[in-house]
């Protein structure tokens, strides 16, 4: 009975737009998912590191400093994605009632703010020997410090409401506005006459950098991917059983 | 292969407090999430193993 509703074994094979809308489904796919997104990202993670600190050449204006790019470019843009998927979550949640997309909205939060203050700290660690400053009121720099703010206040909104249900949907709300905010992040570096520079990496355009440093950086955004898959899930799958502790068939799993 | 010696590997041209700065915290704050989430997986768990009728349904 440990199956779950869509699996051959019981029968049903009902595989539509909402089957993993069922929190049951949805535990049942979790836990099968992340170990392959934990090994990958292990994996990625300990071959973008070993290239980017011991392949890759010294950044001949940069200096050795450049380094701190490999984990700064894949925070900052998992903060921006993080947030992408857990306002369209939450979106999905409040249009359609689906518990499981809100669960999957509330346990991103946590991760897309780990990702931001990532993003922050290693951007104050190599401005400082690159520009001088740890920190400046700079469009890109000030609009992810916002990004911070609305992940801790969507936590902190949904904190405080005790009712589960009223919970996603006032943070949904929140998570909706603050999206206005990513779309600012990503092309301050345009609009303004920023400190910070543009991207080192576009689609559809040559990399402006030696190939080992792009491999590394490209594995390490790899490695961020995976680990904020494997991150959510599983707090989502913990959202699951604090929430539906009492349904009889998590009851049989967890004996 | 850049380096030269493991001192050489680990002053980083000069920038080591940056780059190890970086790197570091980053390793720490990830396992630190992985642990809390180990730990509340298995306190949500044993709350359930608790429950009266647990198991028997």
């Amino acid at each position: 009975m440990d199956q779950p509703y869509y699996s051959v074994s019981s029968g049903a094979r009902r595989l539509t737009l909402f089957t993993f809308a069922s929190p049951r489904n949805f535990y049942h796919l979790a836990g099968r998912l992340i170990p392959w997104f934990t090994a990958l990202g292990v994996l990625a993670g300990l071959a973008g590191l070993a290239i980017g600190l011991l392949v890759a050449p010294t950044d001949f204006q940069q200096g050795d400093a450049y380094r701190v790019i490999f984990v700064h470019v894949p925070a900052a843009w998992m903060s921006m994605l993080v947030y992408i998927a857990m306002a369209g979550w939450a979106a999905v949640g409040l249009a359609w009632r689906t518990g499981v997309s809100s669960i999957m909205a509330s346990a991103l939060a946590p991760t897309g703010a780990l990702f931001t203050f990532l993003a922050l700290w290693t951007g104050a660690l190599w401005g400082k020997p690159t520009w001088g400053a740890w920190w400046v009121w700079d469009a890109r720099l000030t609009s992810e410090l916002i990004l911070l703010f609305l992940y801790l206040g969507y936590m902190g909104l949904h904190a405080s409401i005790a009712d589960p249900r009223r919970a996603d949907r006032a943070a949904a709300v929140l998570a909706l506005v603050g999206a206005v905010n990513v779309p600012i992040i990503y092309f301050s570096v345009y609009w303004w006459n920023t400190l910070h520079q543009g991207p080192s990496v576009t689609l559809g355009n040559a990399p402006s950098m030696a190939p080992e440093m792009l491999a590394a950086m490209l594995l390490m955004v790899a490695a961020f991917w995976c680990y904020g898959i494997a991150v959510a899930l599983r707090r989502a799958r913990c959202i699951v059983l604090e929430l539906h502790g009492s349904a009889a068939w998590l009851r049989r799993r967890i004996k | 292969m850049n380096w030269h010696s493991l001192q050489d590997f680990l002053a980083m041209g000069g920038y080591g407090a940056y780059v190890w700065g970086s790197f570091s915290v980053v390793c720490a704050l990830m396992a630190l999430e992985v642990w809390a989430l180990a730990r509340r997986e298995r306190k949500a768990q044993s709350a359930l193993a608790r429950q009266p009728d647990g198991g028997n349904a």
